[in-house]
């Protein structure tokens, strides 16, 4: 165990070569026909999309057509209306949601009268990291210095910053990402460019909320009005 | 079972500061008990009279006081979706939460609860029952609590909800808890009432994180 755990500290640009030896479980994600409603207002109904591995699919639309309550139905928080959502590989849904997929909402999480260290361990343990992960993880990112922080001392990008370190720290297939790159700074979101990129040749899917392009290429889905 | 205790970890650490811990509570426990004899009355044997029972109200509302925010904190910053999405079901998740807040605020008021009920004038001989049955019984309330918390999410004035949703089902507790310790001073049979007190709360211990998880997913909706 420390021994892979060193290797993945030192391996830094190598991270796909790491990512590759995991075990993946969700190969592709299918969204077929479905209808979410919140409240007593129909959000959209028969929207159909598929993610399959090493891609990444960018959702657009206006404010509050629906696209972070299709991430939480993905995430199984909300019942589609109508339809399905499946996870191909996986046949247990609600087994493969709780080991192989992570969902960064448009909050951190994070609580502000603890360290940045003692939140960013727990959410890195919490979804499977070992070891020194999450930390490996903060300094990718550029935490390394402010771990010893109350988070409420963090600016909102590092706070960002600090809730996508569990994306490296433990390596699940499906990415459910809300916004990822909002307060982000350039230099971070070529940062995080890189370890979507690295997640992507590992075999990742990951299906972002976006207004901004990512930094990746990504597959450009519009969720109409 | 590791991400059992990484849980736990982060949940004691987070009741430990929650709305000042288990220094709030005692304090609170410390208050109700000195000023209830002052409205009671001093003569000595009107206050022994009531003095096991009063300390047992006295538990079951300090019990409450810190776990108002048990869900809410989570839910507001985001942290339930983290919860939701990790190796436990949120039933553990839940049942954790309240084993938790049962170790840094029941523990301490259990420990509490027989030098309360002594400065009452309760006979001495009673303490260890006080202790056991306070220990027992404040597993019960904690879980109760935890229950009324998590109904209570995504409502404002949620302290005030958890009161009128819990205070009716610490009755039974607080009954067989009274009675145990009454029979216990006076030399009586007091294994029923203790008996039906650890069934209450096997029992709550048993189904609340399934009614905590149904409110949690309700919130996460």
């Amino acid at each position: 165990m420390a021994r892979s755990d060193w290797r993945r500290v030192g391996m830094g640009e190598s991270q796909s070569r790491s990512d590759r030896s995991v075990s993946r479980v969700i190969t592709r994600l299918v969204i077929h026909a479905v209808a979410i409603q919140r409240g007593d207002r129909l959000l959209f109904s028969r929207f159909d999309l598929t993610v399959s591995a090493g891609e990444a699919v960018a959702l657009t639309g206006a404010n509050g057509v629906g696209k972070t309550s299709l991430l939480r139905a993905v995430a199984g928080f909300i019942p589609p209306l109508d339809g399905r959502i499946t996870f191909d590989g996986a046949p247990d849904a609600d087994e493969a949601r709780r080991t192989d997929c992570h969902l960064i909402g448009h909050q951190d999480g994070l609580k502000g009268g603890r360290t940045a260290r003692d939140e960013l361990s727990f959410q890195a343990r919490w979804v499977g990291a070992t070891g020194g992960a999450g930390e490996a993880a903060a300094e990718r990112l550029g935490l390394a210095r402010v771990l010893g922080l109350e988070v409420r001392k963090l600016s909102a990008g590092q706070k960002r910053r600090l809730a996508l370190c569990r994306l490296i720290a433990s390596p699940r297939t499906l990415w459910l990402l809300d916004e990822p790159l909002a307060a982000l700074d350039a230099e971070s979101r070529a940062l995080v460019g890189e370890v979507m990129a690295a997640h992507l040749a590992g075999g990742g899917l990951i299906l972002a909320a976006v207004h901004d392009l990512l930094p990746i290429t990504a597959r450009i889905v519009e969720i109409p009005p | 079972m590791n991400a059992l205790a990484v849980l736990l970890r982060r949940e004691l650490a987070l009741a430990w500061g929650r709305g000042g811990g288990p220094l709030l509570a005692l304090g609170f426990y410390a208050a109700v008990t000195t000023l209830l004899p002052l409205s009671i009355g001093a003569g000595a044997g009107r206050l022994a009279a009531v003095a096991g029972g009063v300390a047992w109200v006295a538990l079951a509302l300090a019990s409450l006081l810190s776990l108002e925010r048990l869900f809410e904190r989570d839910f507001e910053d985001g942290a339930l979706d983290l919860l939701a999405l990790g190796p436990l079901p949120l039933e553990a998740v839940a049942a954790v939460k309240c084993f938790a807040q049962w170790l840094t605020t029941g523990a301490p008021l259990a420990i509490a609860a027989p030098f309360a009920a002594i400065a009452l004038g309760a006979p001495p001989a009673a303490a260890p029952m006080n202790l056991i049955t306070a220990a027992i019984g404040g597993l019960a309330f904690a879980f109760l609590g935890g229950a009324g918390a998590a109904l209570a999410l995504a409502s404002r004035r949620a302290g005030l909800l958890i009161a009128v949703i819990v205070l009716p089902l610490l009755v039974p507790p607080v009954i067989f808890g009274g009675t145990a310790i009454e029979a216990f001073a006076g030399g009586g049979a007091w294994v029923p009432a203790l008996a039906l007190l650890a069934a209450y709360t096997l029992a709550v211990v048993a189904l609340t994180p399934f009614a905590m998880a149904a409110a949690c997913r309700n919130a996460l909706g």
